[in-house]
């Protein structure tokens, strides 16, 4: 066993050996994404950046129940809610979410009975400034307006395991 | 007066135009051997590597080189600051200087001395000195630990070089660079009666010594698996950890400078230097520095792929393998190489 071993060093078996192994490697496809060009497939429940969704016919859908603000585990999101102008229905007059404490748990978009809130499939939404980061009810609703073909798509797809 | 210009004036201002011929294309293809290195070490892992700047990432190194200078050098307050700076300068300047006794095609050398072989081990042990220096004057735990073990490790394997290249020089006859290659034009192969063509280059004859030596070489310019000075799961950077910016750079620059020129002196010594793989029509017209350059990369891609492959050795081992393995049957080589020599009237 000795002189196995022995042999076995001498001839550099296991460094000869680990060269075509690795030769096997360099050849074979790579791995990388090249990520601005290419991107990972993504989860329909994938959550990342929130959105305030509306009904097709241009209505808000939030109602301002506030469950979100209250299970937020991180007290991410402020909400003040009042009745509407015109037709004295109850809206929010604010509602904000600091993407900076948000941990992106997902809680506020189960706990919302009206599908108004949702964490959508958007993750590229780095800014240069930390104030970019503290979303208002405008850009919640522009989130929603841009991302809702996307969002309604993985709504649909993920209703039968719901 | 007119004696001094023919005689001194002309051939020195030529000299440094060469040497400047020739720094210029080393640093440019140092740049793309370092990226070469990169790109190899990531398709092994079945990565892409650097592939942003420019075309396939070539372009990559430059970039790092503008980054490097840009950055603001930061010199530690308790080091020791001449001693700090110079250390990155010895080491930079001694890996190039090197270069200067590297034949690249019949008569393509700069000084063709006549022990060039004992010039380039003393350049390859005075490496030791930058390392040492930027350890020590870094006045840091981490680098200075490095540095010791940097002078442990590049002496005990400079022994077993040294020996490598007494076995190779019993062969040729002559301490002269280009001699060695011009003497593997005749060798084991034309012995045995065939016409000159790779099989009478030293690494036949000599296949313990050429595998010594190119672990060894591994070892001297301090490449994984032999990166004990630098190992980042234990010191950080090694000599390197208080180093940034442009002295970083001399670093890596003459890291890479070194390795190159084992990788030279691999081709040299072993596998014919310029000389074509089979000396016959096609393969002669070509000329001998393009030998010479796809040989050396030819022992850089071993370089890369090893580091790509073998883990990390142990201190331990590391010492073991110097003094308990390769100094023996090194010496031993020397031996049998000698009687071989002596018995067989191939002596030069």
């Amino acid at each position: 066993m000795r002189l196995d071993q022995a042999a076995r060093s001498i001839f550099l078996t296991e460094f000869v050996s680990a060269f075509f192994l690795s030769m096997r490697y360099f050849f074979a496809p790579k791995k990388t994404l090249n990520y601005p060009y290419e991107k990972g497939a993504i989860s329909p429940r994938f959550r990342g950046e929130h959105a305030l969704r509306r009904y097709p016919n241009g209505e808000e859908r939030c109602i301002a129940c506030k469950l979100c603000e209250a299970i937020c585990p991180a007290q991410a999101i402020t909400i003040e809610a009042g009745p509407r102008r015109n037709d004295g229905t109850r809206r929010t007059t604010r509602y904000d979410i600091d993407m900076v404490k948000c941990i992106y748990c997902g809680f506020c978009q189960e706990a919302c009975p009206v599908d108004a809130i949702v964490e959508g499939p958007n993750f590229e939404f780095a800014t240069e400034t930390r104030e970019e980061l503290y979303y208002d009810k405008q850009k919640l609703l522009d989130n929603g307006d841009r991302w809702e073909r996307e969002i309604a798509k993985n709504i649909s797809i993920d209703a039968p395991y719901r | 007066m007119n004696g001094i210009v023919e005689g001194y004036l002309i051939p020195g201002v030529i000299m440094v135009l060469q040497s400047l011929l020739l720094l210029v294309l080393l640093l440019i293809s140092i740049a793309f051997i370092l990226l070469a290195d990169r790109k190899i070490w990531a398709a092994v892992q079945m990565r892409r590597g650097p592939n942003v700047v420019g075309a396939f990432g070539l372009l990559q190194s430059f970039a790092d080189l503008l980054k490097f200078v840009l950055k603001e050098p930061i010199i530690p307050s308790g080091s020791n600051k001449g001693i700090f700076l110079l250390a990155p300068l010895v080491t930079v300047t001694l890996s190039l200087a090197g270069w200067a006794v590297i034949p690249f095609a019949p008569g393509w050398v700069i000084a063709n001395i006549n022990v060039g072989i004992l010039y380039l081990l003393a350049i390859s042990s005075l490496g030791v000195y930058g390392i040492i220096m930027g350890g020590w004057a870094s006045n840091s735990k981490y680098p200075f630990l490095s540095s010791l073990r940097a002078a442990a490790q590049m002496v005990s394997y400079e022994v077993s070089i040294g020996f490598v290249l007494v076995g190779v020089l019993l062969c040729v006859g002559s301490l002269n660079i280009s001699d060695i290659v011009m003497s593997q034009q005749t060798g084991l192969g034309t012995k045995l009666g065939l016409p000159g063509s790779f099989l009478d280059w030293y690494w036949l004859p000599l296949l313990p010594l050429f595998v010594i030596f190119f672990v060894s070489a591994l070892a001297e310019t301090n490449r994984p698996p032999f990166d004990l000075v630098e190992a980042e799961s234990e010191l950080v950077a090694g000599f390197m950890s208080e180093y940034g910016s442009t002295p970083y750079m001399m670093f890596m620059l003459g890291e890479y400078a070194s390795i190159c020129l084992m990788c030279a002196m691999t081709a040299i010594l072993f596998l014919g230097g310029w000389l074509p793989p089979v000396n016959v029509a096609p393969f002669t017209w070509v000329p001998g520095i393009v030998w010479f350059v796809l040989k050396a990369c030819a022992v850089f891609f071993m370089f890369a792929m090893v580091k790509a492959f073998v883990p990390r050795y142990r201190y331990d081992q590391l010492m073991r393998l110097g003094w308990k393995v390769f100094l023996p049957i090194s010496l031993f080589m020397v031996v049998a190489v000698a009687a071989i020599l002596q018995l067989t009237g191939w002596a030069p």
